[in-house]
């Protein structure tokens, strides 16, 4: 009998160790960024292109790669939503009489996202070979925006499924046709739903490196045109660390330290909004 | 007449819609297909070049000599997963355990957000953090107290850095998958005199073992794609590593870095074509076998 006891205080011990070691790696993680990255954060940092080349050049900021970003960020998300809307709309309005087709598209999904994003780079780059593109801005958007449809298909669908087949069968009965009910029923009801997906997958783009690697290039300038090559933040992290001058790679902890609160923010609207999502439906 | 041309309007539109959700659905189911289609296309010239076993198994990496041995790379990509999956797993399952059967509400609402925030920090915000702290650690305490030298820079840290970046992506999967054991199971173990540790050991685990199999089986299929951050602790020196402490060179990374400087020379390409869908083949088996099982389960119950 002591033995059980003793046993169930241990287990109970090492439990919540592992819980609370959850939250110290969290700020762990938080802290060395935000320690390393705020003495180089200042007006100049996101104001200034880096001056002399982003390699070696001591001055400048890293303008580039936060508009750059959020071009890019911005691009893929639209095209993926061109995608993943109708798409998520079909699978619960169109064929919800047919699960069967629908959970087998929901397994392609959960494939789509469990390639690695180096492989869609990899796979961008013999698009952008095949078309005759080269890198830039538009061969980078179309990379992430295939890389973060199945996160943003399968974030529309949790909340779509969710909503009762009554809802539809009643819209139809009354006359609506089917992508009357698409948009009218369905994307009013859960338009909370498909604005945290949007922000899920705008997060999954805006910090990925692999999937841009090879397809964006890189430049000190901001893009002025969607066949420009465009610096990104994660990008700007990468290179600039593995410069030799420390000027460089303070810009590098810089745009660190940007991404980071990008993030989280993201991370805050996220939560804001499901919860919001479901003190209306209760 | 206003009406009826309004009627057709509005089925033109229906159709036009369904026409091109149609076309989403066949692009998306074929996606995957045509993924690996095209890299297998891309390595057919390696493929004519060298014997499979040639490439898989020989650990002779001269490009420029025309020698493809993806050894070396396979085996440091089997040792950071390995290190990973060993790290992350006993964290990943007590945790599960205790926010499912004895957290408060309050604490798993204080947890989701800690939880996601994991998961949302960018791969090369992870890297950063390992170059800082945990090559540091590795190479100045955790290897000198093992008796090895190490500049930091090894395998160890690579598998560090990935375990942490596997804890939110596995343990949303385990608490999935513990919400699925039925609870009145739970209570009649307690109402015959368990504890709640027994009663955990003895039907929670034993009643979803595949699924825990599972989801570790995701986790592995995430480690061994995981590019930037390993890439950026892991050392990148290529040879078959004699011990963890030693830098390694996982096939994402071999990608990652020759990528560009390789198109000069068309078996170059298609042997970095070919690690790529060397990885999605390892990633996308271990995915669908371990789907699979979950789907299984939870059809179950």
């Amino acid at each position: 009998m002591w033995w059980r006891k003793l046993e169930e205080k241990i287990v109970y011990l090492l439990m919540v160790i592992s819980v609370a070691s959850l939250v110290i790696l969290l700020l762990a993680v938080l802290i060395s960024i935000f320690v390393k990255g705020t003495p180089y954060l200042s007006w100049e940092m996101v104001s200034q292109t880096p001056k002399g080349g982003y390699y070696f050049g001591r001055e400048g900021g890293v303008l580039n790669a936060i508009v750059g970003s959020l071009y890019l960020s911005f691009g893929a998300v639209f095209l993926s939503l061109i995608f993943s809307l109708p798409l998520s709309l079909a699978m619960n309005i169109h064929l919800r009489a047919r699960p069967k087709i629908v959970n087998r598209i929901r397994f392609v999904l959960d494939i789509l996202w469990g390639i690695p994003s180096i492989v869609y780079g990899a796979f961008g780059f013999t698009i952008m070979i095949y078309l005759g593109i080269k890198a830039s801005l538009l061969a980078g958007i179309i990379t992430v925006g295939l890389f973060i449809m199945p996160i943003m298909v399968r974030g529309m669908d949790e909340v779509m499924k969710n909503v009762p087949v009554s809802l539809i069968e009643s819209a139809i009965s009354l006359g609506s046709t089917r992508m009357e009910v698409a948009f009218k029923v369905m994307v009013r009801q859960t338009i909370p739903g498909i604005v945290t997906a949007i922000l899920l997958a705008f997060g999954r783009g805006i910090g990925d490196v692999a999937s841009v690697l090879f397809t964006t290039g890189y430049t000190d300038n901001v893009p002025t045109s969607i066949t420009q090559q465009t610096a990104t933040l994660p990008l700007a992290v990468f290179f600039q660390l593995g410069s030799p001058i420390p000027e460089v790679q303070n810009r590098a902890y810089a745009s660190a330290l940007i991404l980071t609160v990008i993030i989280l923010i993201i991370s805050i609207a996220v939560r804001f909004l499901s919860n919001k999502y479901y003190s209306n439906r209760h | 007449m206003a009406l009826c041309t309004n009627y057709k309007t509005r089925k033109l539109k229906d159709q036009l819609v369904s026409l091109w959700i149609r076309f989403m659905v066949l692009l998306v189911v074929a996606l995957p297909l045509i993924i690996a289609f095209s890299l297998f296309y891309k390595s057919w010239l390696i493929l004519g070049h060298s014997s499979l076993s040639e490439l898989l198994f020989s650990s002779v990496w001269r490009p420029l000599a025309g020698k493809f041995g993806f050894f070396p790379f396979i085996i440091s990509s089997v040792w950071v997963t390995f290190i990973g999956l060993m790290l992350t797993a006993p964290i990943c399952l007590l945790s599960a355990i205790f926010l499912t059967y004895y957290g408060s509400r309050h604490l798993l609402r204080f947890m989701q957000p800690v939880i996601d925030i994991l998961a949302g920090i960018p791969s090369v915000i992870y890297g950063v953090w390992g170059i800082l702290v945990i090559v540091p650690a590795v190479g100045k305490y955790l290897a000198p107290m093992l008796g090895y030298e190490s500049s930091g820079f090894s395998i160890m840290a690579g598998g560090i850095v990935l375990s942490v970046m596997l804890i939110p992506f596995v343990l949303n999967i385990l608490i999935e998958i513990f919400r699925t054991v039925h609870h009145d199971l739970f209570d009649a173990s307690l109402s015959l005199g368990a504890t709640k540790w027994q009663t955990i050991k003895h039907v929670v685990l034993r009643k979803s073992f595949a699924g825990i199999v599972s989801a570790f089986g995701l986790g592995l299929s995430r480690a061994f794609g995981e590019t930037i951050a390993v890439l950026m602790v892991v050392g990148n020196v290529v040879g078959v590593p004699e011990n963890l402490f030693q830098p390694g060179y996982p096939l994402p990374a071999l990608i990652a870095n020759n990528y560009g400087e390789m198109l000069s020379i068309p078996m170059f390409d298609s042997a970095l074509m070919f690690a790529a869908l060397l990885l999605m083949v390892v990633v996308v088996v271990f995915n669908i076998i371990s789907r699979r099982t979950i789907i299984y389960l939870e059809s179950k119950h």
